[in-house]
């Protein structure tokens, strides 16, 4: 029998980071250090989740996000699945109306959204009584990307307070910038975000940022979180910028552009040579590891958070059966 | 024959209410009587608890057919149209086929005459297929009941196009009604380009997008001395190019819609896709100058754009759906609220603006309230409170940017040439 689950916390999605307080990311963060620990031990599952199923739906390509959820679910003891849009209903044209409908008909307590369109998590909270996590939608939000960033600043940097960031590269196409400075804001860090002006859009600064096409303003800041330069952005007619030799020049994240005392952080997948230069990735000054193994603990945390009111348990094994 | 409608017996009846008519300088409690669908008497009474009104004119409804019956018809949309008070509507030719042969209008004035409940006219394409290379056959369709020329929904691209219809639409005698939109600038826009659209991280539509054509179009207009109208303006930067315009003495006319007269992008932040529209929702400064405009008279003309769309294709992400929401049923409602309540504009001038304006920008018969003339007249009660519901439709759409949303100001009835369409509200 299972055993009696806690009553559902008053916080049902995480949709945009807009949705969350000081007091959500800091819960988050704590909770997820508190996991980090248990991952430490030899075994690594917890028993917190178990009899509750996550679902990914994945509607969008991706390597770390749906590698992350799926290893986090499974590592807190729920039942997970993931589905692709490739190869499921989806490519016979199915509405992701009906798809989120027929997923909600197995009462999964979880529905992890990835979409190519802004509001899409927004719509399947809507039609399910999943409690939703956005995992990326359009050029909107990517809430959980920003909350691992948070995490694996603080790990490095020890506060996140006062800090400045310097957002570098394709703003205009990019939900991690937007998350980002949002977070970052909730935390009493501030950032500036510099492109070209053709990758920033007008009245981004709304968001509470500066915005700078200068890549020197990156030197003042106390970490520099460069953007994937998406090739398909420079397809013929909608080029954004002349070339990426040119946008490499002018915006590259090269040795001699990062200041000693800098971090340097990036989202992933890099295209090293073009907005960052394969030293700067490889050195000790990159933290792109560290937000991977971020993305998993963090991940953890945000399923951890909207299915129990309970604080962590201390961690202990599961008992094998 | 410009409006067509199903034959039916025309009505008698008598109504007392404060007739407010701005073009003719009416203003006072009145009993009028109708006799066989003509006004036969006017007679002072005592004050009244509702307005009557010239009825209004939209001049810009999709209808949907032929080709998308399921969301709208003939009769559903005429019948959507008499419970917003309207006496005549026009429908674009942006339907499957595209009205841009005297065959199709034909079929369509025909359906017109089976099926449409309020007198209704059709505009053709100004391009075959509308796609902007070809120009339609413009006298025939004028000739087979084509009331203007557009190619609503998609901009003519080519300017040496755009000058030719102007050319030769003399021939028609017939005005271009003009969908103003570069698409080099609008290309992948979902929303108003500015702080809403770069939070919600979703393609920018910008005001120039509709300004700097609006301007060719003005410029063309002006060279070649032909009139012109501008449909759904959005942008303010739009509104000072066609205040230029008039001034030097280009023959130009304008409409903007309900939505945006009452909305801003900010709506856009629930990313409910009944707040996307072509041209997108703007901003707040945007919103003044279409509010100023339509004060003293650059923009004449209210209409609604009322573009019904499926359920399920509106029951889609944002970006993903298609533009366009209805507009006939909640129109006077809705700026009754949002502008005459406040003291943004006054009823008479609003009731001017989508009666006797889309009248005469469109040379239909305008309706009018004196002994001798066809019935046309919308009762409106101004103190009625009632909830916008999406079963409440007789549009076979829902797709309305104010479900859920109370307004101020009800259609009691509405009489069309001569006849009662819309008795009265027995929901």
């Amino acid at each position: 029998m299972p055993e009696l689950l806690p009553p559902a916390p008053p916080r049902r999605h995480l949709l945009s980071v807009r949705d969350l307080t000081r007091d959500d990311v800091e819960r988050i963060l704590e909770t997820a250090r508190s996991l980090a620990a248990s991952l430490d031990r030899e075994v690594k599952k917890l028993p917190t989740l178990r009899g509750r199923t996550v679902v990914n739906l994945f509607y969008e390509s991706s390597t770390r996000t749906l590698a992350s959820f799926e290893l986090a679910a499974k590592r807190l003891s729920a039942d997970t699945m993931s589905l692709r849009s490739s190869g499921s209903s989806v490519d016979k044209g199915e509405s992701l109306k009906d798809t989120a409908l027929t997923l909600a008909a197995y009462d999964p307590d979880v529905i992890v959204v990835r979409h190519p369109a802004a509001g899409a998590p927004h719509l399947v909270a809507r039609w399910t009584d999943a409690h939703v996590v956005n995992a990326g939608d359009g050029k909107h939000q990517h809430p959980t990307q920003a909350l691992l960033d948070l995490y694996a600043l603080e790990e490095a940097l020890g506060r996140l307070e006062g800090l400045h960031v310097a957002i570098v590269g394709d703003v205009l196409h990019s939900r991690v910038a937007r998350s980002l400075v949002q977070a970052l804001g909730l935390v009493g860090a501030h950032s500036t975000l510099i492109a070209p002006p053709t990758l920033l859009p007008p009245g981004i600064e709304a968001l509470g940022c500066e915005v700078s096409s200068d890549i020197e303003d990156a030197a003042a800041a106390d970490v520099v979180y460069v953007l994937r330069m998406q090739q398909e952005r420079m397809a013929a007619g909608e080029a954004f910028v002349p070339s990426l030799r040119e946008y490499t020049a002018l915006y590259g994240i090269t040795p001699e552009r990062v200041r000693p005392g800098q971090v340097v952080m990036h989202p992933g997948p890099m295209n090293r040579g073009v907005e960052i230069d394969p030293r700067v990735a490889d050195s000790e000054a990159a933290l792109v590891t560290d937000q991977v193994r971020a993305g998993l603990v963090v991940r953890m945390s945000v399923l951890y958070d909207l299915l129990t009111t309970t604080p962590v348990p201390a961690p202990v094994a599961v008992e094998v059966a | 024959m410009m409006l067509f409608c199903r034959n039916g017996k025309s009505d008698s009846l008598t109504l007392e209410g404060r007739v407010v008519a701005a073009a003719q300088a009416l203003d006072e409690c009145l009993r009028i009587t109708v006799t066989d669908g003509v006004i036969s008497a006017i007679e002072p009474v005592a004050a009244s608890k509702v307005v009557i009104a010239p009825a209004f004119v939209d001049p810009h409804v999709h209808l949907r057919t032929p080709g998308r019956e399921d969301e709208e018809t003939l009769r559903s949309g005429t019948e959507a149209a008499a419970a917003g008070g309207y006496c005549a509507i026009l429908a674009m030719p942006n339907t499957d086929p595209v009205v841009d042969s005297a065959s199709v209008l034909g079929a369509l004035v025909e359906r017109a005459r089976a099926e449409a409940l309020v007198p209704t006219g059709f505009m053709a394409a100004i391009s075959k297929r509308q796609e902007g290379e070809e120009l339609s056959e413009m006298v025939e369709l004028a000739v087979a009941g084509a009331v203007a020329f557009t190619d609503d929904g998609r901009p003519v691209v080519s300017a040496g196009v755009m000058r030719r219809a102007l050319q030769y639409s003399a021939l028609a005698d017939r005005p271009l009604v003009l969908h103003c939109e570069e698409p080099a600038l609008s290309r992948g826009g979902h929303a108003h380009e500015g702080e809403v659209s770069a939070e919600l991280g979703l393609g920018p539509y910008p005001s120039t997008a509709e300004s700097l054509m609006v301007e060719r179009d003005l410029a063309l207009a002006a060279a070649e001395e032909r009139p012109l109208h501008l449909m759904h303006l959005s942008a303010r930067e739009s509104v000072d190019a066609l205040r230029r315009a008039v001034e030097v003495g280009v023959a130009a006319t304008a409409e903007t819609t309900p939505h945006h007269l009452c909305l801003t992008d900010e709506a856009v932040r629930s990313l409910d896709p009944n707040f996307k529209m072509n041209p997108p929702l703007r901003g707040d400064a945007d919103r003044r100058a279409l509010r100023h405009a339509l004060r003293d008279g650059t923009i004449g003309v209210v209409a609604t754009d009322h573009a019904p769309h499926a359920r399920h294709e509106k029951d889609v992400p944002f970006e993903e759906a298609p533009f366009g929401v209805i507009g006939l049923e909640t129109a006077f409602a809705s700026l009754y609220t949002h502008l005459v309540v406040p003291g943004e504009l006054s009823l008479e001038t609003l009731l001017e603006r989508m009666s006797t304006g889309p009248a005469r920008a469109f040379r239909l018969p305008e309706p009018r309230i004196e002994v001798g003339a066809r019935a046309n007249l919308v009762v409106l009660d101004l103190e009625a409170e009632w909830q916008v519901a999406e079963d409440g439709f007789r549009s076979l759409s829902a797709n309305s940017w104010l479900l859920g949303e109370t307004l101020r100001g009800k259609v009691v009835t509405t009489i069309a040439d001569g006849r009662v369409v819309f008795p009265g509200d027995e929901r």
